[in-house]
């Protein structure tokens, strides 16, 4: 059935259009962002609250969208699951097919009515394989999302967008700092530009007490009191957050317990040790990508959600590939020789997907707990 | 880091692998796909294999795939001696179902003392998976989940545990296949009935049983699990089961990837499931079943396979990931990452698929084939066959599926079937309650209360509101074509093709004829697209060669034309395993794409039936997964454009569309569409046979039941077999013997009009059936083979054992034969294969039909001539030569016997009684020196366990009691086994100086299932039977019982239900009873199918 609502289209910056039909929230003003795709066939509801997808534009592959519904809101504050942060993060969602009529014990509304009670459009009746391969083949790139018969020069003007340099990271850290997790335990920094609630979660069940604060403020203080410091995912180019970088540098110097970075926090890592990252032509969003651990041997599958990669060929001496990725051989994670600082690309606390890599967390908080 | 790392085995130099046999109900096609592939990854390493499987339809056993090839039983003594001969090193236990791996987990000692590896998971955690308590217990080590249940070998140990758990309960059998013998009881009266069945009525029967919690109304989830040596594990599929617990998944709507999980489960039982097979040890593949609450998440696991299975023939085909070529890599050691991708070519084999499709597999009965059984499903597994739909939305895939099936459904159609208590259809399932479904959602829409009948309609099915929702949602469809009326608006059109309507659906709702829904939708541009399946929703670019055909895609992907000037062709596959068409036309389609790609063409496959070789992705230039219909061939040549279409090798669905495609101007390769016609259809044919002067059954039409008297009147009597135009497998044919039995089966054929008209023809008595099989160019034949029934005519071909050279017929009847078929051959101008069916007796041949397309023989025939049919058939198709000499019969020095194998002991309540009508599942064929040395290999094959202790004999018609005095008298004499008989088959015997004892004739009301030998008075057979007096049961039916349901259906019945051999036809009683005296079933040595051919 055809909703009332007429006919809506993504715009590509080559020029290619895709037309569909509105669901979500009204389309009332064009939204732009850069299109990126997610292949994972379940956890809408953790990728959509996912703060790395800060200003992006998500298209789900997998064509059954809204399946099981979308449960009630969280308090504020909360930071409990399913939803990885207090809001929808993306500026716009394309699927094939929107199911309104969800059917699960914890569903309580529809993802078109969430999507509509947090503002965020959504387009469906896209053939999202034709898109993703356009996208694939021509590599990430910024969009549009307006009413059929906006041009989209006029679309791209009147969108409402998320500057990427400076406002996308403010968008996503916490306002003030906050501690987690029992009293007792060992302190972790959490070093925060967009992290996961999940990474909290994962911390905090294995007994360590978490100060979540902002990266963009200092943080040298509070990691005085810190057994250990996780570095958490985040949105936009981490070429943009040169000065958490030198910040970072700095605590490295004298910091003495564990450090531990998830996604943009391999990058951080890596830009702190000396190290360059690049652009990947459409990154890694999915929850099905091989890595490989280089000193064990072992494989695993990962959640990832990443548009950067570390740059192996620049990593400095004292510091060695960790984890790579089975299929494109790109860095997966990086360890420091002489310390215990060391960070993956990839997403342990998963939400979406696999926890095969779960472990890396029990690791920590034990180095974080000390002898 | 922890390190869970075994060595590398040493690389094996030569493997045996083990097969599944013949196909029945819960083991079938899915075995020739896993072997197959197998021994592909096996060879691909240098390594040296043979297989043992006889069933002799399959790809597994064609030239080129084993080494070396043993048409033979899977069972430990022949499989000992075949690999002590072979001085194999090595043993693969899990491409061949249950069959292969009871058979290796017996041998385990001796494998061990021979220095035999046992390839992949180690034998003891196969054990810990097969045995129950054992199973329970290891997962307990690491806090896995399985339901509640207790172990018991006796009744009290039962009760008590009943006690224990609570009602209702699962009762599970150990090492069952396919749920056999589990039940579900919900009352204590349900539990003593099941007890008495598993224990006998007096305890004395040795069982194990599990007494389970029942967790009816979870859903039923599974994920398909690989681990290497090196303990990297990955999840390469999980599925859904539409149908909640309680229905086994084999008889389940199962839809992948799940859709109604959200990620926290999804994970949850992912994690379990890795963490299960780490723990157990498994190398290589294994499926692993859980339960999973509706209202939490809560889980149980249910069971894991370690082994391949029919769910990861599924998987394999749903996602594209070669599931058992990984599964045999890794049990040469090979890791997860070492491998390639082999689909994309670009990425690792470790890795998860991403699909953007979904795939929904719908099971396919044949119930309606089984007198007597029940048409109830449930926990054990009954269906013949499945069939696999890709597309991306539910309604889509769910009535493409139900096309598939190939039932008379035009899809999810509300009014294909009327139901007398619809919400008991819908409470305890048969295979129409989709059907009941649709019909009350349909209901529902033209009632505007769609939500409360999803509640209604769960609370009785438990069946997940997120399935019905989409059932309502084709409905409401469904509901609005036929409100619009025609012309259909444009975004009606759209959304009816997008939601999976066919073009026929389409006119019929809207009341217009044939071809006008095609014409309308090519006006308005609706047609479909093709798609890839890629494993990766298109991440990565890898140019795959898997397609499918769905409405929402937005442009072709992988459509163009064949590189160079390569010319191409479509073969179209059999499409839906059923009684009377399997894996036969599998291997036969296999074979036309193999020889066309051997003579440069480029292939193109379609075909949509998940267990099979045909669909493997290797095979073919291009494979569409899709349907098989005129919409969807016309469509796919449309895009295509091939110079040919095979549709001569998959049996009759395909072979039914000829005339279609041909007036649409579709190339059909090989004998013409209109000739085709002129051999279907049965006017045309008989007067060709009378021109050539061909005899035949006299047979006449009937287009109105109130002539149907006087035409078996003027035929000569009764009598005669009845039977609609158009049939295979013998579909609603019967043999009536007198007035009231025709007036009855006249009636269950319901409209008999001019355009349905039913054929009546003389019913042949004590005649012998015969085949020949042959190929053709442009008339004129050119290889061909006669088959003869060992069977009184009268059986249906598909059950009838057959030989092949005959042993009973004469030379001039031979040639009699061979000239007709050249007659006919020349006739119909025959190009490619054909099959006549005929009946002699005292030298006079009269040919009852005839099929211009591959037989369900053509396997048999070319394995036991050494002479490829198929191939030699589509070469000739192709305007080449056939590539192989004629091999006249005289020149085998071996007999091949091909051995139907039945599954009646799944069907509860069956009769398993031959007749005119197809109720075998699947067959055999073996090779011997001598026919009876061939026949005795294929019992043996099947199942058939020669007699140790006693015969019980029932012999039927007089003539009959006569004609066996010599067999009785061999089988007391020379077998030593006791006679037991009926009281006229006793008089006879004992006139005739054989020692025998009178049973009792067995009345059901005198003596219920198990009660009663400690009754005074004489022995009934059934008191025989549960006692295990007999070991073989001879049981030839009275050709018609005035009173209804004769006795011997009870003895009958109780030999299967009670695992007793059992044959009602007199003369293969006397054939088998030769075999076991000249033979004997225990020296009975194996030998390979290279070396027949070679002497």
């Amino acid at each position: 059935m055809r909703p009332a609502r007429g006919g809506i289209r993504l715009h590509l910056e080559d020029g290619a259009e895709f037309s569909g039909r509105s669901f979500g929230a009204a389309l009332d003003r064009p939204v732009a962002g850069e299109v990126v795709f997610n292949t994972g066939m379940a956890g809408y509801v953790e990728t959509l609250t996912d703060p790395s997808y800060r200003g992006q534009i998500l298209v789900l592959t997998y064509p059954l969208q809204g399946n099981y519904g979308v449960p009630a809101a969280r308090p504020a504050g909360s930071i409990e699951g399913p939803f990885e942060s207090g809001r929808i993060q993306v500026q716009g969602l394309v699927v094939q097919h929107h199911e309104p009529r969800y059917s699960h014990h914890a569903g309580v509304r529809s993802l078109g009515a969430w999507l509509a009670e947090e503002g965020v459009p959504g387009i469906e009746g896209v053939d999202t394989r034709a898109l993703t391969m356009r996208l694939r083949e021509a590599g990430t790139m910024a969009g549009v999302l307006c009413q059929a018969g906006v041009t989209p020069g006029d679309a791209r003007e009147r969108a409402s967008a998320v500057e990427m340099h400076r406002q996308v990271f403010e968008q996503v850290v916490p306002g003030d700092p906050a501690r987690y997790g029992p009293e007792g335990g060992p302190e972790v920094l959490l070093v925060d530009v967009g992290a996961k609630d999940n990474i909290v979660r994962s911390l905090i069940s294995r007994g360590a007490r978490v100060h979540r604060v902002s990266g963009l403020e200092p943080f040298a203080e509070a990691a005085r009191d810190a057994a250990g410091i996780m570095l958490g995912n985040g949105p936009g180019d981490p070429g943009d957050l040169q000065e958490l970088a030198r910040e970072l540098r700095g605590v490295m110097e004298w910091f003495r317990g564990p450090i531990f970075g998830v996604c943009l926090g391999n990058q951080l890592l890596a830009m702190a040790a000396g190290a360059g990252t690049f652009k990947l032509p459409y990154g890694h969003r999915s929850v099905n990508q091989p890595v490989r651990d280089l000193v064990s041997g072992r494989s695993f599958i990962t959640s990832q959600n990443h548009g950067y990669a570390v740059d192996e060929d620049t990593l400095p001496v004292g510091w060695e590939p960790w984890f790579r990725n089975l299929n494109d051989g790109t860095n997966e994670g990086i360890r420091a020789l002489d310390r215990p600082f060391r960070s993956i690309q990839f997403h342990p606390e998963a939400h979406p997907g696999p926890e095969d890599t779960a472990y890396l967390f029990d690791a920590f908080v034990e180095e974080c707990a000390g002898p | 880091m922890r390190r869970t790392v075994s060595k590398a085995p040493p690389k094996p130099q030569s493997v045996i692998v083990l097969g599944s046999g013949a196909l029945q109900i819960g083991q079938a096609g899915e075995f020739d796909y896993s072997g197959s592939q197998a021994i592909k990854a096996f060879s691909e390493e240098g390594v040296r294999t043979v297989l043992v499987n006889p069933n002799i339809a399959t790809i597994q056993t064609s030239e080129g795939m084993a080494d070396r090839l043993y048409l033979n039983a899977v069972t430990p003594r022949l499989v000992r001696q075949i690999a002590a001969d072979e001085g194999v090193d090595g043993v693969a236990l899990s491409f061949g179902g249950q069959t292969a791996l009871n058979c290796g987990l017996e041998l385990e000692e001796w494998f061990r003392e021979a220095g035999i590896q046992v390839l992949g998971t180690p034998v003891k955690s196969i054990r810990d998976t097969e045995d129950r308590g054992r199973f329970n217990a290891r997962l307990a080590e690491i806090g896995v989940l399985t339901a509640r249940s207790i172990v018991c070998h006796r009744r009290a140990e039962a009760r008590e545990a009943a006690r224990t758990i609570g009602l209702p309960l699962m009762l599970r059998i150990g090492f069952a296949l396919g749920g056999k013998g589990s039940a579900i009881v919900d009352t204590e009266a349900e539990l003593e009935a099941a007890l008495t069945n598993i224990f006998g009525a007096h305890d004395t029967k040795q069982a194990q049983v599990l007494v389970e919690e029942s967790l009816r109304g979870w859903k039923e989830i599974e994920y398909e699990v690989v681990r290497d040596r090196e303990n990297n594990c990955i999840t390469v599929c999980n599925m859904e089961n539409m149908d909640p617990m309680g229905i086994h998944t084999g008889e389940s709507l199962v839809v992948a990837p799940s859709q109604t999980l959200n990620d926290e489960e999804y994970q949850l039982l992912r994690t379990v499931s890795i963490k299960t097979i780490q723990h157990l040890g498994i190398v290589g593949e294994c499926n692993v079943q859980f339960a999973l609450s509706p209202t939490g998440a809560d889980y149980r696991v249910i069971e894991v396979n370690a082994r391949l299975s029919r769910s990861s023939a599924l998987a394999s085909k749903a996602t594209g990931y070669p599931l058992a070529y990984v599964a045999a890599k890794l049990g040469l050691g090979f890791t997860l990452p070492d491998l390639k991708n082999a689909i994309t070519g670009v990425t690792k084999a470790f890795f998860e698929p991403a699909l953007d499709y979904l795939v929904l597999k719908a099971p396919r009965w044949d119930l309606g084939k089984f007198q007597e059984a029940g048409t109830r499903i449930g926990s054990e597994m009954k269906s013949v066959g499945e069939v696999m739909a890709i597309g991306r939305t539910f309604p889509e895939v769910l009535q493409k599926a139900l096309r598939m099936l190939d039932i008379g459904v035009r899809g999810l159609d509300s009014r294909a079937f009327e139901f007398e208590d619809r919400d008991d259809e819908l409470k305890n399932a048969t295979p129409r309650r989709v059907f009941a479904l649709a019909q009350a959602l349909r209901e529902a829409v033209e009632a505007g209360r769609v939500p409360e009948a999803v509640a209604d309609i769960h609370a009785l099915t438990r069946i997940d509101p997120w399935f019905l929702h989409g059932v309502a949602e084709a409905m409401r469809t469904e509901a609005e074509v036929e409100r619009a009326g025609w012309p259909i608006p444009e975004a009606t059109l759209e959304t009816a093709k997008e939601q999976g309507f066919s073009d026929e659906s389409l006119e019929f709702l809207t009341g217009r004829t044939r071809g006008e829904a095609r014409t309308a939708r090519k006006e308005a541009g609706v047609g479909p697209h093709i798609a890839r399946i890629d494993t990766l929703a298109a991440e990565f670019p890898a140019e795959t060669n898997y397609l499918y055909s769905t409405y929402h895609a937005s442009g072709d992907e992988g459509v163009g034309l064949p590189a160079g000037d390569r010319r191409r062709i479509l073969v179209i596959g059999s499409g839906v395993y059923r009684i009377g068409s399997s894996v036969e036309f599998d291997w036969c389609c296999v074979n036309a794409v193999q020889a066309a790609a051997e003579l440069g063409f480029e292939t193109l496959m379609l075909n949509y039936n998940p267990e099979t070789v045909s669909t493997d992705y290797d095979i073919c230039d291009k494979l569409v997964f899709d349907e098989v219909s005129v919409e969807s061939v016309l469509d796919l040549v449309e895009k295509e454009r091939p110079d040919g279409v095979v549709v001569s090798m998959g049996g009759q669905i395909p072979n039914r569309l000829a005339m279609r495609l041909h007036h649409a101007g579709v190339p059909i390769l090989g004998t013409s569409a209109e000739d085709i016609d002129r051999a279907e259809d049965r006017n045309k044919f008989s007067a060709l046979l009378d021109r050539i002067g061909v005899d035949q059954p006299r047979w006449a039409h009937v287009t109105d039941a109130a002539d149907a008297e006087r035409i078996v009147e003027e035929l000569g009597g009764f009598p005669v077999l009845v039977r609609p135009s158009y049939v295979l497998s013998g579909a609603a044919m019967s043999v009536a013997h007198e007035h009231h039995e025709l007036a009855r089966i006249l009636r269950k054929a319901k409209a008999i009009s001019p355009e349905h008209p039913v054929v009546i023809s003389k019913f042949e008595e004590d005649a012998r059936e015969i085949e020949i099989d042959l190929v053709a160019n442009r008339g004129e034949v050119v290889l061909w083979a006669v088959s003869e029934h060992v069977e009184d005519a009268g059986v249906h071909s598909g059950d009838a054992t057959l030989v092949l050279p005959p042993v009973d017929m004469t030379i001039p009847t031979l040639g009699q034969v061979r000239r007709i078929a050249q007659q006919i051959a020349r006739e119909l101008r025959v190009t490619g294969p054909c099959n006549i069916q005929l009946l002699h007796r005292d030298g006079i041949v009269k040919v009852i039909e005839c099929n211009l397309r591959a037989s369900r023989s053509l396997p048999f025939v070319s394995k036991v001539t050494g002479r490829n049919y198929a191939r030699a058939a589509t070469r000739i198709m192709l305007g080449a030569d056939p590539g192989m000499e004629h091999r006249p019969l005289y020149e085998l020095e071996h007999v091949g016997v091909k051995v139907p194998q039945f599954s009646f002991s799944r069907l509860m309540g069956a009769d398993p009684l031959l007749g005119v009508e197809m109720a075998s599942t699947g067959e055999v064929g073996c090779l011997g020196d001598s026919f009876h040395e061939a026949l005795l290999h294929g019992l043996v094959a099947t199942g058939f366990r020669g007699p140790k202790k006693g015969v019980l004999l029932s012999l039927g018609p007089p003539r009959w009691k006569h004609r066996f005095v010599r067999t009785a008298r061999t089988m007391a004499e020379e077998l030593g086994l006791k006679i037991y008989a009926t009281s006229g088959t006793c008089r006879v015997l004992r006139d005739n100086g054989i020692d025998a004892t009178e049973v009792a004739r067995v009345r059901s009301e005198q003596r219920p299932l198990g009660a009663g030998f400690d009754q005074p008075g004489p022995l009934s057979a059934l008191d025989l039977i549960d006692r295990g007096e007999v070991d073989l049961v001879v049981n030839v039916p009275v050709a018609f019982d005035p009173e209804g349901r004769p006795d011997g259906y009870l003895v009958r019945r109780r030999a299967v239900d009670r695992g007793v051999p059992l044959i009602t036809d007199p003369s293969l009683a006397r054939h088998v009873v030769t075999a076991l005296v000249t033979h004997g079933e225990d020296s009975l040595r194996a030998r390979a199918w290279n070396d027949f051919l070679e002497a």
